[in-house]
């Protein structure tokens, strides 16, 4: 059998993977090289949901670029929108209300809550657990809700407008993020349960999809991808935004590296969301919810950057001005696309099912890498 | 040798219980259906109520007398950032001051372009046009998207500037 094994010529070959596949979540297609079912080379092909964002940009007003982030990474919006407006604000160099960042940051880190509740219960789905889609879309529902409650929208919410918010909070937002707090720390050790210990779920995580510290620094793979490799790099952390210079959180490291590490790395990460938020949700200072604007936004000629931490990692905002309405340029530097580039690096050597439970742990929104 | 049976039997007693400690969960809720928060949409469509700021599509607000607040500015036009609202204007003498002035005739919105951002309501100085909270937009034909806000025969309320 063994001579006979030794004497068959093999080949590699090609397989694609999407754009129309359940475990890509969206439309990217990757092109396998593989030899049997491993792994050898995976490159990514992108432009399947390219809207040209940063160009529609540039014939945009600032209030108006704010909403085109939402179709972005559509799960962390509220963050978006808050990029674009600090970006904005440091070039008016506009001072906003203490209210504002308070706000900004409650529900920046209700919006990382609700896109890893997602990505939990997606993550599950594609190793095969149908439980934990429904479970984490239970929980979700109730941040959607205190979103549709206070900004008007579920999804795209455009809550953001450069110098403060579009409203003011809802009278009900505290009581229901308070019960929503309670809620879900009953909740989230229900998670640790169905999954974390599952023998199928950690034999195909652990020790899977292995990225080292140096290969994220020199990916560029931030958010917990990035630190679940060790790679120290929480942009609230490191350069505060908003209101995260007084609040009290630890940065979520893991060294190993694997998908597992990412896995306990986003849990982790629910927890410390869930303990900003109850800093801050007694202490919001009273004041107005927007700075004076004028109706019709300069920016002084010059370049300013910004860059915040989504449920994916860092997001940059790069506007150059030439004293006009709208930008003369707009680059994102947008989290997906550079934890994207390192699947090649994760993948090789693996098995085809390996490649799911990579991308899964990668936490890939499509419409943000492609823009 | 001994030790490795040891193990390959504690791994399937561990991988056993595993599963069982996630199946506690879901029997939990199999003998707890108060604890199930599914809605039965669209049975219950009469009870459903949406949230007072939830954005639904653009309504032109008209009171009992058919009239409403647009003066036909334009000011939402110019902030909705794809073309979902045309103001379509007319001129019509004012009869106070007897100079003419501007009104709108037709007032488009084209539904299937809207993004819902709220920035035409922000821009309205009249506050004429608010969201309302309806939220079943499936139509047959995409023409059918394209509204005329302003009613038959609606005029613009008196003293609105
Ligand atoms: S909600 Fe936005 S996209 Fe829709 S009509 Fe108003 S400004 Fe235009
Ligand atoms: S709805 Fe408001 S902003 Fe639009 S044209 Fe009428 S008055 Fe002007």
């Amino acid at each position: 059998m063994e001579e006979v094994a030794q004497n068959i010529e093999t080949q590699e070959y090609f397989i694609n993977m999407g754009p129309q596949h359940p475990s890509t979540h969206g439309v990217l297609r990757l092109m396998l090289t593989l030899d049997g079912e491993i792994i050898k080379k995976v490159e990514p092909h992108l432009g399947f949901i390219h809207r040209s964002i940063e160009k529609m940009c540039e014939k945009d007003s600032y209030q108006q670029v704010v909403h085109l982030t939402d179709r972005m990474d559509y799960l962390g919006c509220h963050i978006n929108n808050e990029a674009v407006c600090l970006t904005v604000e440091k070039g008016l160099e506009l001072e906003v209300p203490e209210r504002v960042k308070v706000i900004r940051t409650i529900i920046s880190e209700l919006t990382r809550l609700s896109s890893h509740q997602l990505w939990w219960g997606v993550m599950g789905m594609d190793l095969g657990a149908i439980t934990t889609f429904l479970y984490g879309f239970r929980d979700r529902e109730m941040i959607t809700d205190i979103f549709e409650e206070t900004c008007g929208a579920r999804l795209t919410m455009n809550y953001n407008v450069p110098g403060g918010l579009m409203f003011d909070i809802h009278p009900n937002f505290q009581n229901r993020t308070k019960q929503f707090l309670e809620h879900f720390k009953k909740k989230l050790p229900e998670y640790d349960e169905l999954l974390t210990g599952n023998v199928i779920f950690t034999e195909r995580t652990k020790g899977i999809g292995y990225l080292s510290k140096e290969d994220a620094i020199s990916y560029g793979v931030t958010g917990p991808s990035g630190r679940a490799s060790g790679f120290s790099c929480d942009v609230r952390k490191k350069n505060p935004y908003s209101a995260y210079d007084r609040v009290d959180f630890k940065e979520i490291l893991f060294m190993e590296g694997d998908c597992f590490a990412r896995y306990q790395a986003r849990i982790a990460e629910m927890w410390e969301s869930m303990k900003i938020i109850e800093q801050l949700i007694d202490n919001i200072p009273e004041g107005e919810y927007k700075a004076k604007t004028k109706a019709v936004i300069k920016l002084p000629p010059g370049e300013y950057y910004q860059r915040v931490e989504t449920p994916r990692g860092e997001l940059g905002v790069y506007i150059i001005s030439d004293n006009k309405k709208n930008p003369y340029r707009v680059k994102f530097r947008s989290p997906g696309f550079s934890n994207l580039s390192a699947l090649d690096k994760m993948a090789r050597g693996f098995k085809i099912a390996d490649l799911v439970a990579i991308m899964s742990t990668l936490d890939l929104v499509i419409p943000d890498i492609d823009r | 040798m001994l030790s490795s049976i040891k193990k390959y039997f504690s791994d399937i007693y561990n991988g056993v219980k595993s599963l069982f400690t996630g199946m506690k969960v879901t029997g939990h809720y199999v003998t707890h259906p108060s604890e199930i928060i599914t809605q039965q949409y669209p049975e219950n469509r009469d009870t459903l109520k949406m949230f007072e700021r939830f954005r639904g599509e653009v309504v032109l607000i008209h009171d009992e007398n058919n009239e409403h607040k647009c003066t036909g500015c334009s000011a939402c036009e110019l902030a909705c950032p794809n073309g979902t609202i045309e103001i379509i204007s007319d001129k019509a003498i004012d009869e106070e001051t007897g100079k003419p002035k501007k009104i709108i005739d037709t007032f488009v919105y084209h539904l299937q372009m809207c993004t819902f951002c709220n920035l035409c309501i922000l821009a309205c100085p009249t506050d004429a046009i608010k969201m309302a909270q309806t939220y079943e937009h499936s139509v047959f034909d995409r023409s059918e998207l394209t509204k005329v806000l302003n009613k038959p025969g609606s005029k613009i309320m008196q003293g609105i500037k």
